[in-house]
């Protein structure tokens, strides 16, 4: 057992109980707080794979985006010390039941599926390559998808504005 | 334990993507709920990482698909919030269970 | 006009075509009346209509005179025989190869006849209802009717295509409709218009029926070309058509005997009749000119059109066209004897007249002498439209003068309307066939006609005009004699110059029209037909008839109870006759307790309970499965997330394990 592969698994550890604990603690900073770890430990797991760029969009969109987002709405609409109501018992139960028998599907499809290498030259994720292809206009370029979504995001971003916007009252 | 591979991957991402769905199902606060959503997201995310990784390490599809996920996330994000902030100053609470006028 | 002349003279040996022009206008201008007067009448022309509508016919009336001058002694003749001319033919609707709806003007000895007929006896009605409908409510409405119906009749006469004539023939039916529900807010008015609308309705089935079938075996609808198709022997059209056969009977003669149906319907043949005398419900000039001169004449004409089919290929059609026709002189001229509204005994004494014209057509043959029962028909067609009408328009200044239909209520008015009762004198000798009143010329022939042909329908006829003499005389002496007059305080006159006006020139018209020559005009041919008086022959008609008038006068010249006696003495059929041989009645039985019974009720129970039921049930079913399911539209976010869910793993699970 290599330090790689117990440094894997402590990554898996941390995002899986942090994922768990994210749903079910009824604290919800706390909750917010465990999503937190969840998404560094996702993160962990793209540096452990070596895709050292996505890693850092992660964390920087995620935990710093996102999640700091999601606190602020926490204190806009929440007083931050209250306990969330319990969600009724046979809601939970039939939730988790359904959960894991997804869950169980999932994993015997993985387990019977037999996955196939393509083969082929190995391609570095450096940011090189990434920027290259990301804004090539060749084939497998990306820059279509990358304008579509960069309209997207400003969509987005008025229609937040938009919405969010406090509506004056009516004048008659 | 055996070293880590493309099966390890995938079963944290269903398993992370079932955390979610349940999260989804049991939570009634809608932030708890959005959360819920960031976990299923990102577990598809980690999905596009492995089979990149591991199986079709030639090119980079995955891992652009991921960014544009990544992308598409915040957005979605932001205007979650900008919905759950809207509600709240209509209904003064954001628990689904007090949101249901859209009904038959 | 400069540069629009009467007609175009072709080269030498070819037909010369009259202007469609003046002929066009003829039943244009009407329309325009009635389209005016219909749309902007009642605002703008309250008081004007009038005016406006008899300005109009009155061009049109000067038009179709100006047109039957032109045809009958300038261009309409080519080597003594008047030819079938077609100045204006418009291709409406295309079918096929040579079947097509045409709108086209025929111009040809009946149909220029029938031009000036029409327009004048409008005209008459137009002049007369100034006086008759003034200070009417709906004074405009009225004329725009008129000119409706003007319209209609002038373009169905002059129709050069057979469906084109059924268009034509439907919208006389409306404009019929329309002037009987005059009144509206009278109840027998309303039912008398539907009736008359419905059986004549049912009639046109028939007539449309045997249009399908004429057009169908002849490959056209161009009346022309049918017409030759049909009564040429070589032609493949008239072999196959008499070849197919059904019940007994060619297809020609089913088209033939199919058309005729329409016509009696128009023309209130038996036992189609019984629309005609509730008809009188309308205004009494509308009566006069729809219901006496012009659009009952329609059926008779329709045969006329088609007389060469009728005479040379199916003369089995045209026999029963001859003893329908003098079944309904008959038994129209018997009850007319008995009935005691005015209006009522003139309508079937129309019916009565009509029915001379039919059996006139149905004696005749094709070509040269024997084509006398042809020509006395439309003879008598032209004539009776005069002093029909011109008893119509008598009644109607009674009924103006007395306010009420019925005989008992008049008597002794000879010196309170005396222009009125000289020109009913006329009309009515007129009518019963004095020397030498109208009546008398067209009456002989076609009494000639029959005789030549066929005895048992002669002496039919016979017996109706001494009928007809009786009953005119009964109605004359009812209302100008018998019992002093007791007229109410206010007098009125009789009505004013618009009213006279109208009766002078229609009795000069019933006295005089006699004297035109009519079988140089129009025969079966086109060719000049002599016709000649015998006067042994004319001994017996006119005797009887002056037997009718002078037992008439025996009866009614002064009150008595005779009639009554002579009326108990013949109970049965006295009672049978008052109560129109109850026609009625058995129609009522026919629909009411067979038709209604026995396919209405079943039907009504199918529709109601089979056809709704599956309507309903499929309503009320969506309804109740809706019901039950709505739940699933809780409003619950989570609660649509699972059932996501759901159906994602179902989906999944199908792929993968079913797919394969």
């Amino acid at each position: 057992m290599s330090g790689s592969t117990i440094i894997f698994y402590l990554l898996a550890a941390l995002t899986l109980v942090s994922a768990v604990l994210a749903v079910t603690t009824r604290m919800i900073f706390r909750a917010a707080i465990y999503l937190l770890f969840s998404l560094i430990g996702i993160a962990g797991i793209y540096f452990w794979l070596q895709y050292e760029f996505i890693a850092a969009v992660q964390i920087v969109v995620y935990v710093g985006g996102i999640v700091v987002l999601i606190i602020f709405s926490i204190f806009l609409t929440q007083q931050a010390g209250d306990e969330l109501p319990k969600q009724k018992m046979g809601r939970q139960l039939f939730s988790a039941l359904a959960a894991f028998c997804g869950l169980a599907l999932v994993l015997l499809q993985i387990a019977q599926h037999a996955f196939v290498e393509t083969g082929g030259e190995v391609v570095a994720p450096t940011v090189a390559n990434i920027g290259n292809q990301m804004l090539g206009v060749n084939d497998g370029g990306y820059a279509l998808p990358f304008e579509v979504v960069s309209i997207l995001l400003l969509a987005a971003l008025v229609g937040c504005i938009v919405i969010a916007l406090k509506s004056k009252p009516e004048q008659t | 334990m055996m070293e880590p591979g493309l099966y390890h991957m995938l079963f944290i991402s269903a398993t992370l993507f079932f955390i979610g769905v349940y999260g989804f199902f049991t939570r009634r606060n809608l932030v708890t709920m959005l959360m819920s959503v960031e976990l299923v997201l990102n577990s598809v995310n980690l999905n596009f990482i492995a089979f990149n990784k591991y199986l079709w390490y030639d090119k980079m599809d995955g891992l652009f698909f991921t960014i544009f996920v990544i992308a598409i996330a915040a957005a979605e994000a932001a205007v979650a919030i900008a919905i759950i902030i809207n509600l709240y100053r209509s209904h003064n609470s954001i628990d689904v269970e007090n949101a249901e006028e859209l009904k038959y | 006009m400069p540069g629009l002349p009467l007609f175009w003279r072709g080269n030498e040996g070819e037909a010369i075509m009259p202007n469609a022009t003046y002929i066009a206008l003829i039943p244009l201008l009407p329309l325009a009346g009635f389209l005016m007067l219909g749309i902007f009448g009642r605002k703008y022309f309250k008081n004007t209509s009038g005016v406006i509508g008899t300005t109009l016919l009155l061009i049109s009336t000067v038009l179709a005179l100006y047109t039957a001058y032109g045809y009958f002694f300038e261009y309409g003749k080519i080597d003594g025989v008047y030819q079938k001319l077609i100045p204006l033919k418009y291709t409406w609707l295309q079918f096929s190869e040579g079947v097509s709806i045409d709108m086209g003007i025929i111009i040809d000895p009946i149909s220029v006849m029938m031009l000036v007929v029409v327009t004048f006896i409008s005209l008459m009605v137009h002049i007369y209802s100034l006086g008759y409908m003034k200070g009417d409510e709906r004074f405009p409405t009225y004329y725009a009717f008129l000119g409706l119906f003007t319209f209609s009749m002038l373009g169905l006469v002059i129709s050069s295509n057979i469906f084109q004539i059924y268009i034509f023939w439907e919208l006389v039916g409306v404009s019929s409709f329309l002037l009987i529900g005059y009144y509206y807010d009278k109840p027998s008015a309303v039912a008398a218009c539907k009736k008359a609308f419905i059986v004549t309705r049912f009639a046109d089935v028939g007539f449309l029926i045997g249009i399908l079938v004429l057009s169908f075996y002849a490959g056209t609808l161009d009346f022309n070309t049918l017409i030759e198709r049909l009564t040429s022997a070589e032609s493949t059209e008239f072999k196959t058509a008499v070849a197919a056969s059904f019940m007994g009977m060619s297809a020609l003669t089913w088209g033939l005997v199919l058309v005729f149906i329409g016509g009696a319907g128009k023309s209130a043949m038996f036992p189609l009749h019984i629309w005609l005398p509730d008809a009188m419900e309308g205004p009494t000039p509308v009566s006069a000119l729809i219901h006496a001169a012009t659009m009952v004449v329609a059926g008779v004409f329709l045969v006329a059109r088609l007389f060469p089919v009728f005479a040379i290929s199916s003369p089995d059609a045209l026999s029963l066209v001859g003893y329908v026709g003098a079944f309904s002189a008959l038994i129209a001229a018997v009850i007319a004897c008995t009935q005691t509204d005015i209006k009522r005994v003139l309508a079937y004494s129309t019916m009565s007249q009509i029915g001379y014209m039919m059996f006139a057509l149905g004696v005749s043959k094709y070509g040269g002498e024997d084509g006398l029962g042809y020509t006395a028909s439309m003879f008598h067609l032209f004539t009776h439209a005069m002093f029909k009408a011109l008893l119509f328009l008598g009644a109607g200044a009674v009924i103006h003068y007395i306010h009420s239909n019925e005989m008992k209520d008049m008597g002794g008015l000879r010196k309170y309307l005396p222009i009125t009762h000289i020109t009913f004198l006329i009309a009515c000798l007129a009518i019963a066939g004095v020397p030498p009143f109208a009546g008398f010329f067209s009456k002989e022939e076609i009494l000639l006609a029959a005789y030549q042909s066929n005895q048992s329908i002669y002496w039919v006829a016979l017996i109706t005009s001494g009928l007809t003499a009786f009953y005119m005389f009964r109605l004359y002496f009812s209302i100008f004699w018998n019992r002093e007059a007791h007229v109410h305080g206010e007098h009125k006159g009789e009505g004013g110059f618009a009213m006279m006006m109208p009766l002078v020139l229609l009795a000069i018209g019933a006295a005089a029209a006699g004297f035109i020559p009519f079988g140089h005009f129009v025969s079966t041919d086109g060719a000049r037909l002599e016709t000649e008086f015998h006067l042994m022959f004319s001994i017996a008609p006119v005797a009887l008839g002056l037997a009718g008038i002078f037992i008439a006068m025996w009866l009614y010249k002064k009150a008595s109870d005779k009639p009554d006696k002579i009326a108990s003495s013949l109970n049965g059929l006295y009672k049978a006759a008052y109560h129109k041989f109850y026609m009625d009645e058995i129609y009522m039985f026919i629909t009411q307790k067979i038709i209604f019974n026995l396919i209405g009720r079943p039907a009504a129970w199918f529709d109601k309970n089979v056809v709704d039921g599956l309507v309903n049930a499929t309503g009320n079913g969506t309804k109740d499965i809706s019901e039950t399911i709505k739940g699933l539209q809780s409003g619950k976010v989570q609660q649509y997330a699972i059932y996501f869910l759901v159906g994602v793993i179902g989906l999944a699970l199908l792929f993968i394990y079913w797919w394969n």
